[in-house]
C-alpha cells in the first residue's frame, strides 16, 4: 500500500517537477518580483514625498498671507495681469458661449412650444455651470500656464534664488500676490462671461426671431434666483485658488532646467483644469445638500 | 563704458587684509542623495581679502557659496558669517544677516519683468528702507556710473549683452553695500574682453566699497586678475590652500593642469 501511495504521489509529481527544471528561469522570475517590488515603493516614496511638498506648500503659504509687510504693489500688478489682461479672451469665450447654446437649444424648445422659456434657460446654464466651469477652464489654460511658466523659468534662471539673498522672501512676493490675484480676479471674469454670454444668446435669438434687449434680460433674469447666482459666485473663488495655488506651485518647484519650464507649465494646466473639474463637482453636491 | 572709464570712476583705496575672519566655516558636508557634493570642507575668509575658490565643475564650489548665505542647508559642519553661525539663525537673523551679503549669481539672475533701474530699486526699497526716493535714484546712478552701464537705466534684461547683464547683476549686488560678496563664477560664457573687465570690476568693488569676496571660478585669467589667496577644491574636499604664486610653482599635476 504505501508503496502504491509512493507510485502514485512521484506519478503526479514527475511533471510537475519536470515543468520546473530550469531553476535560472525561477531565479529570473524572483528577481523582476523584488525589482518591480523596489520600483513601485520608489513610485509610492515619490508620492508621498510630492504630497508632502504640497502640504508644506500651501502651510508657508498660508503663513505668509497672513504675515506683516503685504507686498501690495505686486499684488495689484498681479490683479491688472490676470484680470484686465484675460478680459479679450474671456469677452470672446462668454459671447459665442451664450450664443452657441442658444442656438443649439433652440430647434429644441420650439418642437415643444417653449421658446419664450429660452432666455431663462440659457440665464439659468450660464450662470449656475457653464459660465463659471468654461471660464475657469480657460483661465487654467491661460493664467495657470503663465505663472507655471513664469516662475519655472525665473526659478531655473536664479531670479528666485536672487530675491531670497536680497532678503525678499519670494513666497510672498510672488506666489501670495498671485494666489490672492487670481482668487480674487477669477470670480469677477465669471460674472463678465456670464452676462457677455447672455449677450450673446441675445444675438443667437435675433438670428431666427425678434426680440428686444430689454424683453431678453427681463425674460432671462427672471428665471434666475439668489439660489442660482450665490452657490456659483461662492464656487468661481476656489477655482481661482485652485489655479493660483497649482500655477504657482508648479513653477515654484520646477526643475534646474529649461526643460522642466515647460513641463511646469504644461503640468498646471492638466492638474488646474482636473482640480476646477473636482471642486466643481463637489461644490453641485454641497449645493443640492443645502440649498435645493 | 569700458575698463579704463571705469577705473577713473572708482576711488582706489588700498586697504591692507587684516587677520580678522568674516567667514569660517568648519568640516562642511553636504549631499545630494547618495551623492556626497562636499565631503569635509574648511575655510576662512580674512577681512578685505579676495579667495578665489577653484576646482573642476561639479567640485562643489557653487553648492559652498549657497550654503553660506543658505540657500541650500549645510549637512553638517560650521558655517559662522560675520560672527554668527548661519545654521542657527531664524528667518528675520538670516534676512539682516543677508543684508550684509552680495551675491552675484552665474546666469545674473537680473529679474526679467523689470527694467534695470527698477532690478536696482528692488534690493533697495527693501533693505534701505530709510533712503529717500532722490537718494535712492542717486544711489543707483552712483552704483551704475561704476560699472559703467549708467546709459542702460531704463533697458529691460532682454535688451542687454550678457557682459551688460553681469555688470548690472553686479550693480544690483553693491547698491545696498555689502560687506561680503560672493561670485558665483563671474567671468563664464564672457569673451576674454569682457571677462578682464568683470575682472576689474571685482578689485574695483573690494577697493571702493571695502568688501571680503569669495570667487569662484575655473577661469585662470580672473584667478589671476582677483586673487589674494586661493583655495582648489577637488572631490568636495580642499585640495590646496595658499597665494597665488604657491599654485604657479606647484608641481602636483592636477595644478598645473589648471595653471599651464
Amino acid at each position: 500500500m504505501p508503496f502504491k501511495f509512493y507510485l502514485f504521489i512521484m506519478e503526479k509529481l514527475t511533471p510537475v517537477v519536470k515543468r520546473i527544471p530550469n531553476l535560472q528561469k525561477a531565479r529570473e522570475f524572483t528577481l523582476k518580483i523584488s525589482e518591480k517590488t523596489i520600483e513601485k515603493t520608489e513610485e509610492a516614496s515619490t508620492f508621498l514625498t510630492d504630497f508632502a511638498d504640497v502640504i508644506l506648500f500651501m502651510t508657508r503659504m498660508t503663513k505668509e498671507t497672513f504675515s506683516r509687510n503685504f507686498e501690495f504693489k505686486e499684488f495689484l500688478r498681479q490683479c491688472f495681469q490676470i484680470g484686465y489682461k484675460t478680459l479679450p479672451l474671456i469677452s470672446v469665450t462668454g459671447a459665442i458661449m451664450g450664443l452657441v447654446l442658444t442656438l443649439q437649444s433652440r430647434p429644441v424648445l420650439v418642437d415643444f412650444g417653449a421658446v419664450s422659456m429660452l432666455p431663462g434657460m440659457v440665464a439659468v446654464s450660464l450662470i449656475r455651470e457653464m459660465g463659471p466651469v468654461i471660464t475657469a477652464l480657460i483661465c487654467a489654460g491661460k493664467i495657470g500656464s503663465g505663472m507655471g511658466a513664469e516662475l519655472g523659468s525665473m526659478k531655473v534662471t536664479e531670479q528666485i534664488d536672487a530675491m531670497e539673498v536680497s532678503s525678499t522672501n519670494p513666497m510672498k512676493f510672488l506666489v501670495v500676490t498671485r494666489v490672492l490675484a487670481a482668487t480674487l480676479m477669477i470670480p469677477l471674469l465669471v460674472l463678465y462671461a456670464d452676462a457677455l454670454g447672455i449677450l450673446g444668446s441675445w444675438a443667437g435669438a435675433n438670428i431666427k426671431g425678434d426680440v428686444t434687449l430689454s424683453l431678453f434680460f427681463l425674460q432671462a433674469f427672471s428665471h434666475v434666483g439668489f439660489t442660482d447666482f450665490l452657490p456659483a459666485v461662492i464656487k468661481t473663488f476656489f477655482f481661482g485658488a485652485v489655479i493660483g495655488v497649482v500655477g504657482c506651485y508648479k513653477g515654484y518647484n520646477a526643475g534646474r532646467g529649461t526643460e522642466s519650464v515647460g513641463i511646469a507649465a504644461n503640468s498646471a494646466v492638466v492638474l488646474a483644469s482636473l482640480l476646477v473639474l473636482i471642486v466643481d463637482m463637489v461644490a453641485v453636491q454641497i449645493t443640492d445638500m443645502f440649498v435645493l | 563704458m569700458n575698463t579704463g572709464q571705469t577705473e577713473n570712476t572708482v576711488t582706489t583705496l588700498s586697504k591692507p587684509i587684516s587677520k580678522e575672519p568674516v567667514i569660517e566655516i568648519s568640516n562642511l558636508k553636504k549631499s545630494f542623495g547618495k551623492q556626497a557634493v562636499l565631503k569635509d570642507v574648511s575655510l576662512q575668509l580674512f577681512n578685505g581679502e579676495n579667495l578665489v575658490v577653484l576646482g573642476k565643475s561639479g567640485s562643489g564650489k557653487s553648492v559652498l557659496i549657497k550654503c553660506i548665505v543658505r540657500l541650500l542647508n549645510a549637512d553638517k559642519g560650521i558655517i559662522n558669517v560675520l560672527g554668527e553661525d548661519v545654521s542657527k539663525l531664524g528667518s528675520d537673523g538670516l534676512g539682516e544677516l543677508r543684508q550684509k551679503i552680495g551675491f552675484l549669481f552665474q546666469s545674473g539672475a537680473l529679474y526679467d519683468s523689470m527694467t534695470v533701474k527698477q532690478n536696482l530699486e528692488f534690493p533697495l526699497q527693501r533693505i534701505r528702507k530709510n533712503l529717500s526716493k532722490k537718494e535712492m535714484d542717486e544711489k543707483i546712478l552712483e552704483v551704475l556710473e561704476n560699472v559703467g552701464l549708467s546709459d542702460a537705466l531704463n533697458k529691460m534684461p532682454s535688451q542687454l549683452s550678457g557682459g551688460m547683464r553681469k555688470r548690472i547683476s553686479l550693480a544690483r549686488t553693491i547698491v545696498v553695500d555689502p560687506l561680503i560678496m560672493l561670485y558665483d563664477e563671474p567671468t563664464t560664457g564672457l569673451d576674454p574682453v569682457t571677462s578682464d573687465e568683470i575682472s576689474s570690476l571685482i578689485n574695483d568693488v573690494q577697493k571702493k566699497y571695502k568688501t571680503s569676496s569669495i570667487i569662484i571660478t575655473h577661469d585662470m585669467e580672473c584667478v589671476r586678475a582677483t586673487a589674494d589667496r586661493v583655495i582648489m577644491l577637488q572631490d568636495g574636499e580642499v585640495y590646496l590652500e595658499g597665494k597665488l604664486d604657491e599654485f604657479e610653482k606647484s608641481t602636483d599635476e592636477l595644478i598645473k593642469s589648471f595653471f599651464k
